[in-house]
């Protein structure tokens, strides 16, 4: 089995983290190996945001994600930058209230409404990221909410924690209000 | 997790521990990227262990502060990348000269200059070995994983005080930034070299470089026990500067030998599939990550590939790779630079017409791709 995912947005948004978190739960609790990589320019914020994660039961060697099968778009500018990269059969996740989107790929695009939702339910679009990973603990599997849960208490203490444990389990909640649809294919 | 020896970390962060497991006392460094993270860990680990880190004003007082806290005793480290890197040539020659031990890692980056500080390279290997000037020969480790990042910088601590030499990691900012899993090795599963320190009594004379039957430098912690001189001139057995030929030659053949008659113990590498291998990669660092993706995937199409990933780049393994080599139609070196290991190679095998170089140097990882594509230029299959 190997998966990839190319987690994409701003500067700011936490997609690098919430790559990070999703590898760990997996390296920690899912028994299985990850690689994380991510690219930066010089600049210190702002710009696009990318990081690569790969999810394998066997050993990973090239590390870094070319064809994702899973990429993740939170800002118009990653949309419109990768959304062409994705693998036959993959999908595209992205955010109806940021993306203004096209029908460009040969590539399923899910909507996720992670912005209205945090901001409903939450007060604040702060934990985005994490909602984002509870939708996809459902979704594709691989890691699961029990897992994430465990790697952000380990993560974040107080009130941060409590927000984003229960913006995972917002992310969760989430996808059983989605449209039925027809399972992710990755080897 | 603390329980668990499982680990998921940033090849720097992997550097800064298994430096510590080593026994790392002393860090001296200036941040650069793509290395900073290294600093930044030991910064607040070091102090938990009664170590000392301290961030000097530039990469020429770092390598200078790690050769006196080794003098003392301590086990000493510094990392930077290529442009540090080259600051720090001058005094890498002293601790040659001098016979200090000491671990530089060199975080490689786009070069020459300031470069690419964000984009990976492979160009400091020649660095490495001939960046300070004058004859002398060098430790140079590498590794393609976090695992063997872990492996080789503990071993790089062990050879430094084995060889009373500087030993130079050589990692490249893909592994130095990439995340991966990684298992923290019980204590005492590597074992791990400690200084050899002077039997001779206080108040006896003893001398810093009269070698012992079995070749090695016992050390006295400076400032201690024994008063004795260190200098970067040509030195007698007291460490007293000298020009008397004899005593000159020797030296020079000293350095030199101690470190290029033990090719053999110094030398680490892997090996797959080289016994039915018509065309064998050879490749080291993270481009040997890419070279082994698609050894494998053209194994599962039927073709006879094999890879040998070198993790001891000096001193340079020609018998090895002569050896490894002499059933290969086509010996493809996979570096990202202009062929520094591939001229090594080409002249160690037996014909050189047989050795390619698949290389790329715009800054990003070599993909499996790449490599697949000079493979098909390489058999004559066209692109």
């Amino acid at each position: 089995m190997i998966c990839r995912f190319v987690f994409s947005g701003s500067g700011g948004q936490g997609v690098i983290t919430a790559a990070i978190i999703m590898a760990e739960a997996a390296v920690y609790h899912g028994g299985l190996n990850a690689v994380q990589t991510q690219s930066y320019g010089p600049e210190a914020r702002g710009g696009a945001a990318r990081a690569d994660v790969i999810l394998s039961s066997e050993e990973i060697q090239y590390p870094k994600v070319d064809r994702p099968n899973i990429l993740i778009c939170l800002s118009n500018l990653a949309y419109s930058k990768y959304t062409w990269l994705v693998r036959p059969g993959g999908v595209v996740f992205i955010d109806p209230h940021i993306i203004k989107t096209r029908r460009t790929a040969d590539a399923r695009q899910v909507e996720l409404p992670l912005y209205e939702n945090c901001l409903e339910a939450l007060g604040t679009t702060l934990p985005m990221n994490i909602c984002l990973l509870g939708c996809l603990s459902r979704l594709v599997g691989l890691v699961t909410p029990e897992a994430l849960e465990k790697v952000i208490e380990n993560r974040f203490s107080g009130k941060n924690a409590e927000m984003n444990i229960k913006a995972l389990h917002l992310g969760v909640d989430l996808v059983t209000r989605l449209p039925e649809m027809p399972p992710i294919q990755f080897l | 997790m603390p329980d668990s020896p499982i680990r998921f970390l940033q090849g720097n962060e992997v550097l800064a521990d298994a430096a510590l497991y080593a026994g790392l006392k002393f860090f001296a460094g200036y941040p650069i990227t793509p290395s900073t993270e290294t600093a930044e860990r030991l910064s607040y680990l070091l102090p938990r262990v009664g170590g000392k880190f301290i961030q000097m004003e530039d990469e020429l007082s770092s390598m200078c502060a790690i050769i006196g806290a080794s003098l003392t005793g301590l086990k000493a480290m510094t990392a930077t990348s290529g442009p540090g890197f080259s600051l720090m040539q001058e005094a890498i020659g002293y601790a040659v000269m001098a016979e200090i031990p000491c671990v530089i890692a060199d975080v490689q980056r786009g070069g020459p200059s300031t470069g690419l500080p964000t984009r990976v390279s492979q160009g400091d290997v020649m660095q490495a070995r001939w960046g300070t000037h004058g004859d002398h020969s060098i430790i140079t480790l590498t590794a393609s994983n976090h695992q063997d990042m872990f492996t080789m910088t503990v071993e790089a601590f062990n050879l430094a005080e084995t060889f009373r030499t500087p030993v130079i990691l050589l990692f490249d900012e893909v592994l130095a930034h990439m995340r991966e899993k990684v298992t923290i090795p019980e204590k005492d599963e590597i074992p791990i070299v400690d200084r050899l320190v002077t039997s001779v009594p206080r108040g006896t004379d003893y001398h810093p470089y009269f070698p012992r039957e079995d070749g090695r430098l016992p050390m006295s912690d400076f400032g201690g026990s024994h008063r004795y001189n260190v200098t970067g001139l040509f030195h007698d057995m007291w460490g007293f500067p000298t020009d008397k030929p004899d005593v000159v030659n020797e030296l020079m053949h000293h350095l030199v030998n101690k470190i290029e008659n033990r090719v053999s113990i110094i030398q680490r590498y892997k090996e797959y599939h080289i016994d039915d291998a018509e065309t064998l990669l050879i490749s080291y660092g993270s481009a040997a990550r890419s070279a082994r993706h698609i050894m494998e995937d053209r194994r599962k199409v039927g073709m006879n590939i094999g890879m040998l990933e070198l993790q001891t780049l000096w001193p340079f393994p020609r018998q090895l790779v002569q050896e490894k080599t002499k059933n290969a139609k086509y010996i493809v070196v996979v570096e990202m630079n202009m062929g520094q290991i591939e001229n090594e190679v080409r002249a160690s095998v037996n014909h050189s017409d047989s050795v390619y170089l698949a290389n790329r140097v715009d800054g990003q990882l070599i993909t499996p791709t790449d490599i697949k594509n000079f493979l098909r230029i390489i058999h004559g299959r066209g692109i």
